[in-house]
């Protein structure tokens, strides 16, 4: 039987680790992709819990989030491609037109 | 049994994502995130969650990181500006991210040690997460339709646009 | 009958509202109707109080009327209130009566100004204000008509503001009353302080009842004075008077002539309690009343401007009356300023007639027979300046000689001596002007002598009206020796004055006192009949002979210069130090420094704004860090 501690001190890895991710990457796609790692650290929390208070609901959150994280690639990966299109860059630091 | 299984997994996910962090090549990237969720579903079934690990390797390993494979390979910049030039900000993002682990270990340090144990036990559950699903939660769960609707044709509105000439 | 007194100062009050609001729409007759009735009603509601007094049936204490209850804060309470008693019915006629003839008058002599309803609304509020000052019944509600009136008398003596010479005359004598008024206001707050009120009957009661501590009388009795001095143009605050000709001549007659300038002399005998406990105070205001007297007529001699003459002679016989207040004359001095209200006003109108007749001239030099062009103004004329010369049987000569018979009886002998010797001036110069004016020969410009011409009857007329008071009117004053019950007016004031028995010289001192200030005034009409018809050269002689004294004379004895020096450039130069220093560098400083500080700010914080996602993002992740870790604290 393996402890539910593991699972939810994985979980915190998973996330620091997204963070770091964030930061120390340059371009959109990839720090997009950090927030999915961070996204899906939250939802083996969520399973964790539900596990060890016994109740189902934790998964139905799981299986929301995966929806609704699933809608958001999909919007976010197109504005990503519309942003390459205008201005030829995906690097971030290109991206300041909001300055001031 | 179940507890070596859990930590192979678990490696693999973390490792999974570290390679992620230190390839240079995007599709690199991908493909070691592609390997992390996968072996995050495997977790997830040995939280006894059987639909939610499916769901998992079919829609975010399967789907979700499609997408990001296809607009990888749409974006065509080869100038290897991978990682963070500035030392600065890397070290500073190391440090905060260590320190959040470090809070959040805190956080829960009290709950750790009882929260059981967490294995598979086997069980049909699926049928009352779908019975959860139509009754409780009925309501988020025609809003989520209507949400991947309303993504469906941002997304399609947002991409078809012509870019200048 | 004599409840009917309070209604008098709202009925011009009324008018002049009407005439500020609807004036523009108004005619030019019913502007003039308007003002006049109203102060003929005012002057009715007067007389019947005043009769109401006569009867029998009415006690010594005055009528007072409540109007309602103005200030109540902690202990300190003043009422509007006013109060009737023969003092206030004397003053109440005076100002109605002669303010009346001086409206009509007004109607001829204003008739093609510019904006009459701004003229005569500003007369009519005067009047409101003036009733005001002597109807209160307490010294708060009397320090309103007081500075209401100062008001009106600086918008009347700018009334013509275009002219530069005029604004800054009404500018001169505000600033001058100004000071005066802050002696007055200390003067309230002392009185206060003493007696916890501020009602006239109870500053008398707390003076006679031993409850006023001496000292502090003194002192309240000379602040009050000083605020007399600005009103009423004595020393040292004379100086606004002169310069306050530039305002149209009836406004001259009326304010500084008639009423306004004796306001001061009606505050002292409505205070007379006060003033009589102390000793020292009413010694100042005889001395200061006499040296003003006599100073003022020897400025006199060597005026050349008719009006300006005339402006000199009211400082002059406004000393006369504090003469009479401070040896404690009262009612003589109430009754010099009666019988000066009409002879006074007679001169100035008639002087105002002679200017009209001229054109707008107004020096002697350039005038002379015109006895022969007025027939009806100079008689009148004549009548006023043989009045304050005070030849015999005239209104001039009983109210002066009674002044100063109780001068000399009651001991004081300097203040006698002055006032003798104003005497011989006033009638000096008061003639001097009469034969420049109206002797000899023609001086004047070609031009303005094709166009002489007496005035019109609406003019004349008040003219004679006042003439006939000005002979009449001294008959209620006789003096002592011509009987006992002679003195009818000081009877009539008697119960006002109750706390200051004035003894009369004895019979035979009083002939001789009549005697000598009948000759007085011979010596200074003989001397003026010399020096201005028999031997007109002789005036040119003399200065050329003594020209550093005349130039002394002549220019006022270089007061203005003085005060100009010593006060007025000192101030205008402190307030330019300070705006440069104070008001640019630290107010100025103060604003700009706070709005460039938070454009500053603004700039500063502008940095973190860099567009930049990944530094928004580590923004977040700091502060998510920082909140997490105080949780966890």
């Amino acid at each position: 039987m393996i402890p539910a501690a593991f699972f939810l001190v994985l979980s915190i890895v998973l996330f620091a680790l997204g963070v770091a991710a964030f930061f120390i990457k340059r371009d959109l796609i990839t720090m997009f992709m950090a927030v999915e790692i961070m996204l899906n650290a939250a939802n083996l929390a969520f399973l964790t819990f539900a596990k060890s208070t016994a109740s189902l609901d934790g998964q139905v959150i799981v299986l929301f989030v995966i929806t609704v994280a699933a809608a958001e690639s999909a919007v976010g990966l197109a504005i990503i491609l519309v942003v390459f299109k205008r201005k030829k860059s995906i690097q971030c630091d290109d991206l300041d037109v909001m300055k001031g | 049994m179940a507890l070596p299984l859990f930590f192979i997994l678990a490696i693999l996910s973390a490792g999974g994502v570290v390679g992620m962090i230190v390839s240079r090549d995007r599709a690199h990237s991908v493909l070691f995130l592609v390997l992390a969720f996968a072996a995050l579903g495997g977790v997830f079934g040995l939280l006894d969650a059987p639909f939610v690990a499916a769901v998992q390797v079919l829609i975010y390993a399967g789907a979700i990181m499609v997408l990001f494979v296809f607009v990888i390979m749409m974006i065509d910049q080869r100038d290897g500006r991978g990682i963070e030039k500035k030392k600065s900000v890397g070290i500073l993002a190391a440090v905060l991210a260590i320190t959040l682990f470090a809070e959040l270990l805190l956080a829960v340090r009290e709950i750790l040690p009882g929260m059981g144990n967490a294995g598979p036990v086997g069980g049909a559950e699926t049928a009352r997460l779908g019975s959860l699903l139509f009754e409780k939660y009925l309501y988020p769960l025609e809003i989520t339709s209507i949400l991947i609707i309303a993504a469906l044709t941002g997304a399609i509105s947002l991409a078809g646009k012509k870019g200048p000439k | 009958m004599t409840e009917v007194f309070w209604l008098s100062p709202f009925v011009p009050g009324l008018s002049a509202l009407l005439l500020f609001l609807f004036g523009g729409r108004l005619s030019r007759r019913w502007i003039a109707a308007q003002a006049c009735l109203s102060v003929l009603a005012a002057f009715a509601l007067s007389l019947l109080a005043f009769i109401g007094l006569l009867g029998p049936g009415h006690g010594s204490a005055p009528i007072v009327k409540e109007l309602f209850s103005w200030i109540v804060s902690g202990s300190f309470s003043a009422r509007a209130a006013f109060t009737f008693d023969p003092l206030a019915a004397i003053m109440g006629l005076v100002v109605t009566g002669v303010g009346f003839l001086i409206h009509v008058y007004s109607a001829g002599c204003m008739a093609n100004d510019r904006s009459p309803a701004r003229y005569f609304g500003l007369l009519n509020l005067f009047t409101f204000f003036m009733l005001i000052l002597v109807l209160a019944s307490n010294v708060v509600l009397m320090f309103v008509g007081w500075e209401g009136v100062g008001l009106c008398s600086y918008l009347l003596i700018g009334f013509w503001f275009e002219k530069p010479a005029a604004a800054a005359a009404g500018k001169k004598a505000f600033l001058v009353n100004r000071i005066g008024d802050t002696a007055f206001l200390v003067a309230i707050f002392l009185v206060l302080a003493v007696t916890g009120s501020a009602e006239f009957q109870d500053l008398a009661a707390s003076v006679t009842g031993g409850r006023f501590p001496a000292e502090m009388a003194t002192l309240v009795a000379v602040l009050f004075f000083i605020g007399a001095t600005g009103k009423s143009a004595q020393v040292p605050l004379y100086v606004w008077l002169p310069d306050a000709m530039e305002g149209p001549t009836p406004v001259s007659a009326l304010i500084h002539a008639a009423t306004m300038v004796t306001a001061g002399v009606y505050m002292v005998c409505r205070m007379n309690a006060l003033f009589a406990f102390s000793g020292t105070a009413s010694l100042g205001i005889a001395l200061t009343g006499a040296v003003t007297a006599v100073f003022a007529a020897t400025m006199a001699l060597t005026e050349n401007d008719i009006k300006r003459v005339l402006a000199y002679s009211t400082i002059s016989q406004i000393g006369y009356m504090f003469i009479g207040c401070g040896v404690g004359a009262y009612s003589a001095g109430m009754f010099h300023l009666v019988t000066h209200a009409f002879f006074k006003s007679l001169l100035f109108l008639a002087a105002g007639s002679v200017i009209h007749a001229l054109s707008g001239e107004q020096d002697l030099r350039k005038m002379g027979g015109l006895r022969r062009y007025l027939p009806r103004t100079f008689p009148a004329f004549f009548v006023g300046a043989a009045a304050i010369a005070g030849v015999p049987f005239l209104s001039g000569f009983f109210s002066k000689d009674a002044i100063l018979s109780r001068a000399f009886a009651q001991g004081r002998y300097v203040v006698w001596v002055l006032g003798l010797a104003t005497a011989i001036l006033t009638a000096f110069y008061i003639f001097r002007l009469v034969f420049m004016a109206f002797y000899g020969g023609d001086r004047m410009a070609v031009e303005t002598k094709a166009h002489i011409h007496e005035s019109p009857s609406i003019m004349t007329v008040p003219l004679a009206v006042l003439a006939f008071f000005t002979v009449a009117a001294g008959y209620v004053g006789l003096p002592a020796v011509l009987g006992d019950k002679a003195d009818l007016f000081g009877r009539f004031l008697a119960p006002v004055f109750v706390n200051v028995p004035v003894h009369g010289p004895g019979p035979g001192t009083e002939w001789m006192l009549m005697l000598l200030s009948s000759a007085a005034a011979m010596i200074g009409i003989t001397t003026a009949y010399v020096l201005y018809v028999k031997n007109p050269h002789f005036p040119h002689f003399l200065i050329s002979r003594f020209p550093a004294l005349y130039t002394i004379v002549n220019r006022k004895y270089y007061v203005d210069e003085a005060y100009d020096a010593v006060f007025v450039r000192p101030l205008v130069r402190g307030g330019e130090v300070i705006f440069e220093h104070f008001d640019k560098r630290v107010v100025d400083g103060a604003l700009n420094g706070a709005a460039a500080a938070a454009g500053a700010a603004g700039k500063g914080l502008g940095l973190l704004q860099t567009g930049l996602i990944k530094e928004y993002a580590l923004a977040f992740l700091i502060g998510a860090v920082l909140f997490l870790g105080f949780l966890l604290m």
